[in-house]
């Protein structure tokens, strides 16, 4: 082996210490959340997460988070660090203060320390039905979908979004209404509006085009500044405006053609 | 607020949630805006009526631009008004992301457009009442 001095930065050289303070809640003995403060060392590569870990690891077993895959890839490591949503396996304790806070995402119920409720997400994602649905029954026999590059090209970054719920954590209207489908799920329900497969765009619309999709939004433009993932969901809720007041011009205009949509697009199996 | 579940909803102030961050602020400032363009319509629907009454009638609407109140009411309308149409057509592409030959047209060129087609009118009717007379 040669003996050529390593490229890589020096690891495991104490960087500083980071005051941190934790929300804390635990449902059978606390009535309503605290914050407890640790000292944390940190190096100078740590991101947030690693934080939290060490914490985990070395100073209080108690607290209670979700993470995972610590690559910003699957999305549950979530948390409000100094009030903003963030995605904590991808920001770097170098770009924080001395002093950080870490909250539970916002706009969602606690359920244990760091810990959110999200089943309200998982429902709201399931109801703009985030599948293809096609203009007809197909067979194996009529074998593949084709679809061009360009046409992928079309809804591509609307498919990057890792359900991480940082949108929703930013949303103020997804706080004032309860209701609101909200950012993550409409830009889905626009990744699949777009793609060329599908044919389901007038059965999504009962749920993305109502009071409590898209017309709820008002163009804050948070939950695109946040998204880790720059799937733009502000952008998807707008372009979704624009195309479901075209539709509601046509079926003013030309109620037969509605039918036609209609038609099509639930004997694909979107009931 | 303590659910049966166990669950604990937090809810920022009612009144003051917008604060804590640039991004609402400038958020509130631009719905605020649409309160001082309402005012300025209003000023100008009043304005057509006293024209409709005569030319004493609309000399003494436009005398009344320069008392001071008025004034600064009117830079604070000319402020709001740019703001406002300064954040509707930075948001452009993302409402319209237009394709030219299958291509995506980069986002600083639509806004690019609509800012210099805005400098334009603004310029267009500003010489209509400067040259035309109006003023
Ligand atoms: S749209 Fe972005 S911020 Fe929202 S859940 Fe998906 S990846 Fe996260
Ligand atoms: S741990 Fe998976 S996204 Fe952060």
């Amino acid at each position: 082996m040669s003996t050529k001095t390593s490229i890589l930065p020096v690891v495991g050289s104490h960087h500083r210490t980071l005051e941190v303070e934790v929300l804390r809640y635990d449902p059978d003995k606390d009535d309503k959340p605290y914050y407890q403060t640790y000292q944390v060392p940190c190096e100078e590569e740590w991101v947030i997460l690693d934080v939290i870990n060490y914490i985990k690891d070395n100073l209080d077993r108690t607290l209670s988070y979700r993470w995972s895959c610590h690559m910003a890839v699957c999305g549950s490591c979530g948390m409000m660090v100094n009030g903003e949503p963030t995605l904590t396996c991808a920001s770097f304790v170098r770009d924080m203060p001395a002093k950080i806070r870490v909250e539970p995402l916002e706009n969602f119920p606690v359920a244990r320390d760091l810990i959110v409720d999200m089943d309200s997400f998982v429902e709201k994602l399931s109801s703009v039905k985030p599948y293809i649905i096609a203009a007809d029954e197909r067979t194996v026999e009529d074998g593949t979908f084709t679809q061009l590059p360009a046409q992928l090209a079309d809804y591509m970054s609307y498919t990057h979004c890792i359900n991480c719920l940082l949108c929703y954590a930013a949303c103020p209207q997804v706080n004032l209404n309860e209701g609101f489908v909200g950012p993550a799920a409409l830009a889905l329900a626009h990744r699949y509006n777009l793609d060329s497969r599908d044919k389901g765009r007038s059965v999504r619309e009962d749920v993305v085009a109502s009071n409590a999709g898209i017309w709820e939004c008002s163009f804050v433009g948070a939950c695109s500044e946040v998204c880790p993932k720059h799937v733009d969901p502000a952008a998807a809720i707008q372009q979704i405006k624009i195309a479901a007041t075209g539709d509601y011009f046509i079926n003013f205009l030309m109620p037969w053609k509605k039918s036609k949509n209609t038609d099509e697009a639930s004997s694909g199996g979107g009931k | 607020m303590k659910l049966a579940n166990g669950n604990y909803i937090r809810s920022p102030n009612r009144y003051s949630w917008w604060l804590r961050q640039g991004r609402y602020v400038r958020y509130m400032m631009r719905e605020l805006s649409s309160l001082f363009i309402g005012v300025f319509s209003v000023m100008m629907v009043w304005g057509l009526y006293r024209l409709s009454q005569g030319e004493t009638a609309f000399t003494a609407f436009t005398d009344m631009f320069w008392s001071k109140s008025i004034l600064v009411l009117s830079v604070l309308m000319f402020l709001f008004a740019a703001y406002h149409s300064y954040t509707w057509f930075i948001v452009t592409p993302k409402a319209m992301p237009l394709k030219l030959g299958g291509k995506r047209i980069a986002a600083g060129v639509i806004i690019g457009a609509h800012m210099l087609l805005w400098l334009l009118c603004s310029v267009a009717v500003w010489a209509a009442f400067v040259y035309g007379g109006a003023v």
